[in-house]
């Protein structure tokens, strides 16, 4: 198994109540109320965090961006990758992800990912995401082309890695004469491309397409089962068999040397009034044409307050009941753990450990605890349940990199 | 008297374009906004008392086709005139509302002696030198075409408690909106150094209490045309023709039948 420390980097020092008074915490929050003297310590302070998860162990350093909200100081995911790619020796940097429709111009992603393939040796994992409805909003991008545009990104960037340049890109989203970046992955045939992602099913049968991993972000585990079938049978469509290796789960847990101390730090968790992005209108996260027609009659109901959130509204203890949080200490945590592995079966697993306003030295020991302690325990019991990360079980990078296939087709036949 | 009112559907640039056309006189096409239309308005039934009224849903909207590849106003331009050709219509008049205004200003820019008369009220199109057009991207359904009129009775009259079909065609045009007008939002920056051309007499209508387009893009295009006029109503808003159909189909009416 791949486990990976991640956090949202929050940016606690803001004014709650201020977000309360004005009733959303994201994209119109206004920015007055953020402190760049306090973003200074705080990024600096996120860099040891992740620098102490690499001495303790971790797999990887999971990495992600927003914008115009406190619940994640990560502007630009790059940023922090490329500081990674310098300060880190070991651990594989992994961005879940860039938002591919936010970039106006793919080839200079394709670049900037490139380097920091090459300066971290090759310890990249570029995951791609659609961005939130309210990353296109806060960022200018038409939602009504998201999909169109993280699909025609992907495939230009993918094309840039895997032939040599110039060449003309004559897209509907994207038009560029020359491309021929004089930047170019060390990783062959390219980084491994790992897709995040929480509800949507186009983009859960397009990344199994791919043959790309599927990373489920803190979902139920009931809903969690249901991507993995959704997943395994459009896999078997394309020819090839999902395992593990194609699963990954994102997971809060918090754990301190006791369970009190654990769990008044877990309910950090639900520090943006208990929504992960904070308080926003519904209109924000799911702008006109951003989300599937499948769901609109439903959506538009909720929109105007005449449906409940169809993600609900758990209460921590709710979610400490059906571990959707889980927190305490070392032993506690891996016992619930292993019901969530042996229940998720992923090879590869992020945990949000640190949320909110957990002081540094709390961050800090959790770290030590989870990496040193956690994570080897549950990388053994997964090993157990044979639950192999994509380098061990040696999966194809892409589809088209299946040796597989016709193998299979043949014995179908 | 009551007024009949015929739906069909055209075949334009490989769309299905709905059509509903009453009345009998002089041809005008009524260009809606960017919230849709409901089916009937009173608005549209005074018009056809002395008119041969057409009201095309833009492509995308309401019971027309989506045209995948509809990029620009001005594009929905090019499909209204193209219907217009098909049914062998000349001299026609155009009344824009609000976004329907900036499609029929494009429409006017192209054929600059084509159309007999213009009416163009509360008007999208021109970036307004003072204030700026409300982005409806960040409020609700039904928050957004409340702040287009001046009393929220006038809203209810029209959509009562709002069905939720009605909130289903809002986002589905909203969605059009955005994939027609998203940026610059709501205005060309090259429509107002074209309008110079256009010989048609113009009316340009504002509601006083247009929270959706500043009156300042109204002088912009009266400024712009070379024979318009602006004219305010009073205690109104930006869909005017629903919350004053009586006064805008006055104003209307008078302007088309003058010579």
């Amino acid at each position: 198994m791949h486990m990976m420390y991640f956090t949202e980097q929050p940016m606690s020092a803001y004014d709650a109540q201020e977000g309360l008074k004005y009733g959303a915490t994201a994209l119109t929050f206004s920015n007055k109320h953020y402190d760049p003297l306090e973003g200074s310590r705080l990024y600096n302070e996120y860099i040891e965090d992740y620098l102490l998860a690499e001495e303790y162990g971790a797999d990887g350093i999971m990495l992600n961006e927003h914008h115009n909200a406190p619940f994640c100081m990560q502007a630009k995911t790059n940023i922090f990758a490329s500081i990674l790619a310098a300060m880190t020796k070991r651990v594989k940097i992994v961005i879940l992800g860039n938002p591919l429709p936010l970039a106006e111009n793919p080839v200079r992603l394709s670049e900037e990912l490139s380097m920091i393939d090459m300066i971290s040796k090759g310890r990249l994992v570029s995951g791609f995401v659609r961005g939130g409805g309210q990353e296109q909003l806060a960022s200018g991008v038409n939602p009504a082309f998201n999909r169109e545009r993280f699909i025609e990104a992907h495939d230009l960037i993918q094309k840039i890695w895997t032939e040599p340049g110039p060449f003309r890109w004559e897209g509907t989203h994207y038009q560029h004469r020359v491309v021929n970046p004089w930047a170019v992955p060390m990783q062959k045939p390219y980084p491994r491309v790992w897709i995040p992602g929480v509800l949507s099913k186009e983009t859960v049968i397009w990344t199994a397409q791919q043959r790309y991993p599927y990373i489920a972000l803190n979902t139920a585990i009931d809903a969690t089962k249901a991507i993995w079938d959704l997943y395994s049978q459009t896999a078997s469509e394309c020819g090839y068999t999902a395992g593990p290796e194609n699963f990954g789960y994102l997971i809060r847990v918090h754990v301190q040397d006791t369970e009190e101390k654990a769990l008044r730090n877990a309910r950090q968790f639900m520090w943006m009034q208990g929504e992960f992005t904070g308080l926003a209108h519904p209109v924000w996260a799911n702008p006109s044409g951003y989300f599937s027609p499948t769901g609109r009659r439903n959506f538009v109901q909720f929109a105007v307050g005449r449906a409940k959130n169809p993600r609900g509204n758990p209460t921590f203890e709710d979610q400490i009941a059906s571990t959707m949080i889980i927190a305490g200490t070392p032993d506690q945590v891996i016992e619930r753990l292993k019901y969530v592995v042996e229940n998720t079966r992923p090879g590869i697993m992020g945990i949000w450990a640190n949320d909110g306003n957990v002081s540094k030295e709390d961050r800090q020991r959790c770290i030590k605890l989870l990496c040193g302690e956690v994570m080897p325990a549950i990388k053994e019991f997964g090993a157990g349940l044979g639950l192999k990360d994509p380098w061990e079980a040696d999966a194809p990078v892409h589809l088209r990199y299946s040796t597989d296939l016709a193998q299979r087709q043949a014995a179908a036949e | 008297m009551s007024v009949t009112w015929t739906e069909t559907t055209q075949e334009i640039a490989g769309c299905g374009l709905h059509l509903s056309r009453a009345g009998s006189g002089p041809a005008v096409l009524v260009l809606h906004h960017d919230i849709g239309t409901p089916d009937h308005l009173t608005f549209y039934d005074a018009l056809a008392e002395r008119f041969d009224v057409l009201v095309p849903h833009h492509p995308g909207w309401g019971k027309s086709q989506r045209p995948e590849w509809l990029r620009h106003p001005r594009d929905i331009a090019a499909i209204h005139a193209w219907l217009l050709a098909d049914l062998d219509l000349h001299g026609v008049s155009l009344v824009g509302l609000g976004f329907g205004g900036w499609i029929a200003a494009e429409m006017a820019s192209q054929a600059p002696t084509l159309y007999r008369k213009l009416v163009l009220i509360g008007a999208m199109g021109i970036k307004p030198p003072e204030g700026e057009i409300a982005d409806q991207s960040i409020v609700s359904y039904i928050d957004y075409p409340k702040a287009g009129f001046h009393k929220p009775a006038a809203f209810e009259a029209i959509y009562g408690d709002v069905s939720v079909d009605q909130l289903e065609a809002w986002d589905i045009a909203r969605e059009m909106s955005f994939r027609t007008a998203w940026k610059p939002y709501m205005y060309s920056q090259t429509l107002p150094h074209l309008l110079g051309g256009v010989r048609s007499p113009a009316l340009v209508i504002w509601g006083d209490d247009d929270r959706i387009v500043p009156v300042s893009a109204g002088h912009a295009y009266a400024k712009a045309l070379h024979n318009a006029t602006l004219t305010t109503i009073p205690e109104c808003g930006h869909f005017a023709e629903m919350e004053k159909p009586d006064v805008v189909a006055q104003l209307t009416a008078d302007f088309l039948t003058q010579h």
